[in-house]
């Protein structure tokens, strides 16, 4: 999903990097009140964590493999702001370092992969853990949830940037409908990936799950061995 | 997944553009990215005109054409999005070999192509001639906040060690004769993310110790080549790539005699 450059027409790709950029700057200070004067080495290793993680593929169907975004992971594990700063940073340097994303469609990156879906995922996944009762299975299930729609939402955020600034003219009910039902596929996997990883730790370290500060996990289910996964 | 990932774009080498301080090369990488995202699709000749030049950069360069060819893979995606545009766009249709396609698809599929065709060389080449951590040096003396080059920094510092943590759940899984083969495995895969984030997290936080008890206070001591800005010289041999673009742009649009 990493758009080339001449995807999206000048004046809309500037806009989104404004955007990106704003959401950026609100995030810096709020990440650095949240982890204090360990936001650096800290965020560094979640970006570090974030590429690495998205480099993890599962095969899908008919020899076609998944791999993860990691926007609603990110926001899940270390909070909306800390998450945002890693998976823009991360986009960044895949542009810069990687050649992965055109260099002036970085706004429109950084707009739909990383600000929308954290954006979209972690109120959407606060929400439902407030609402289900608190257990380690709901957890799993806000976090499959939440990651689950925050893909769809990107790829919608993309087709409205695209019906708004894309180089080229199509049916947009067409258009949308291809990426929507692509994306939800895509967002299953994501879902599954995710919900799969934040009850992996929560099953060992509860204390490090951001989205789910507040919750007494501990006494809401035993750990059970298999679940740990660290053993490798 | 294999060692030295991050360097990988990286040819080391000691020709003219791998010496042009970084800040000057990645101005005129985004100069040249957006004067050739501003060209109109129709001007075909300008976008050939852009070819040469980028490929008389890599020449230079020493960067192998092959080198460039088999990074261009990552395009691969988009530009089956742009094979289904002729298809689906609105607009007079034309007949291709049969087919009947729209002539407006056909040119935003063309204009998707040439554009981020030539995008992704222009990083490339900014990539096979620059050290990841100078072009963040790069970014630093052009004003980005030193939060945010710090963290890109870690992150590519660390990035290595924790793609080998990765590797190693691999080699562990594998071992245990686990082999992914469809999607219910998943679950077993993203549960190795799971740990994959308590160690990247644990790694951070002994990171940050070893940081303190170095004496860190928030800011890093600066590289060698932080807020170098780069003499006249190296500007302009630096800028001459997109001013040759931006010639190359103006001579479309005059009126061809």
């Amino acid at each position: 999903m990493h758009a080339p450059d001449g995807f999206i027409v000048g004046p809309i790709a500037l806009a989104a990097g404004a955007v990106a950029v704003g959401g950026v700057a609100v995030a810096v200070p709020r990440a650095r009140r949240q982890l204090d004067e360990r936001a650096a080495p800290m965020a560094g290793l979640v970006a570090a964590f974030v590429f690495a993680a998205q480099m993890l593929n599962f095969p899908v169907a008919g020899g076609t493999s998944g791999h993860l975004l990691g926007g609603a992971l990110a926001a899940i594990l270390v909070g909306p702001y800390a998450g945002l700063l890693a998976v823009a940073i991360v986009l960044l340097v895949q542009a810069l370092v990687f050649a992965d994303g055109g260099l002036t469609a970085l706004g429109v990156n950084v707009t739909t992969m990383a600000l929308v879906t954290v954006v979209v995922a972690y109120p959407l996944f606060r929400l439902l853990v407030r609402t289900l009762p608190v257990s380690r299975a709901s957890v799993t299930a806000a976090a499959f949830v939440s990651a689950l729609v925050s893909v769809p939402a990107s790829a919608l955020a993309f087709v409205l940037l695209f019906a708004v600034g894309g180089a080229v003219d199509i049916p947009l009910g067409t258009f949308t409908a291809a990426m929507g039902g692509v994306h939800v596929l895509i967002g299953i996997g994501e879902g599954l990936i995710t919900a799969a990883a934040v009850a992996a730790v929560v099953a060992v370290r509860p204390d490090l799950v951001y989205g789910a500060r507040g919750l007494d996990l501990r006494a809401a289910a035993p750990l059970r061995g298999g679940e740990a996964a660290g053993a490798a | 997944m294999s060692a030295g990932f991050a360097d990988r774009l990286y040819l080391p080498g000691g020709g003219p553009v791998h010496t042009l301080p970084p800040v000057c090369k990645l101005v005129a990488v985004l100069a040249f990215t957006v004067v050739v995202v501003a060209t109109p699709r129709e001007h075909l000749a300008a976008f050939g005109g852009y070819l040469v030049l980028l490929l008389a950069v890599a020449a230079v360069a020493r960067v192998p054409p092959g080198f460039l060819a088999r990074r261009l893979l990552i395009e691969v995606p988009f530009l089956a999005f742009a094979l289904a545009l002729p298809f689906f766009a609105h607009g007079e249709r034309v007949d291709v070999l049969g087919l009947s396609l729209s002539a407006e698809g056909l040119w935003g599929a063309w204009n998707i192509v040439a554009k981020g065709t030539l995008g992704v060389l222009a990083s490339l080449l900014l990539a096979a001639t620059t050290r990841p951590h100078l072009i963040l040096g790069a970014l630093r003396s052009l004003g980005m906040p030193g939060i945010l080059v710090q963290i890109a920094g870690l992150m590519l510092r660390y990035f290595e060690v924790i793609a080998a943590e990765l590797d190693r759940m691999r080699i562990a899984r594998e071992s245990r004769g686990f082999q992914a083969r469809h999607l219910g495995h998943a679950r077993v895969v993203a549960q190795s993310a799971g740990a994959l984030f308590i160690r990247a997290y644990e790694r951070g936080e002994r990171v940050h110790l070893a940081m303190l008890s170095r004496g860190y206070t928030g800011a890093m001591p600066p590289l060698g080549t932080d807020g170098e800005r780069g003499g006249a010289v190296p500007w302009l041999i630096a800028l001459s790539l997109p001013a040759a673009a931006l010639a190359v742009a103006v001579a479309g649009w005059l009126p061809v005699r």
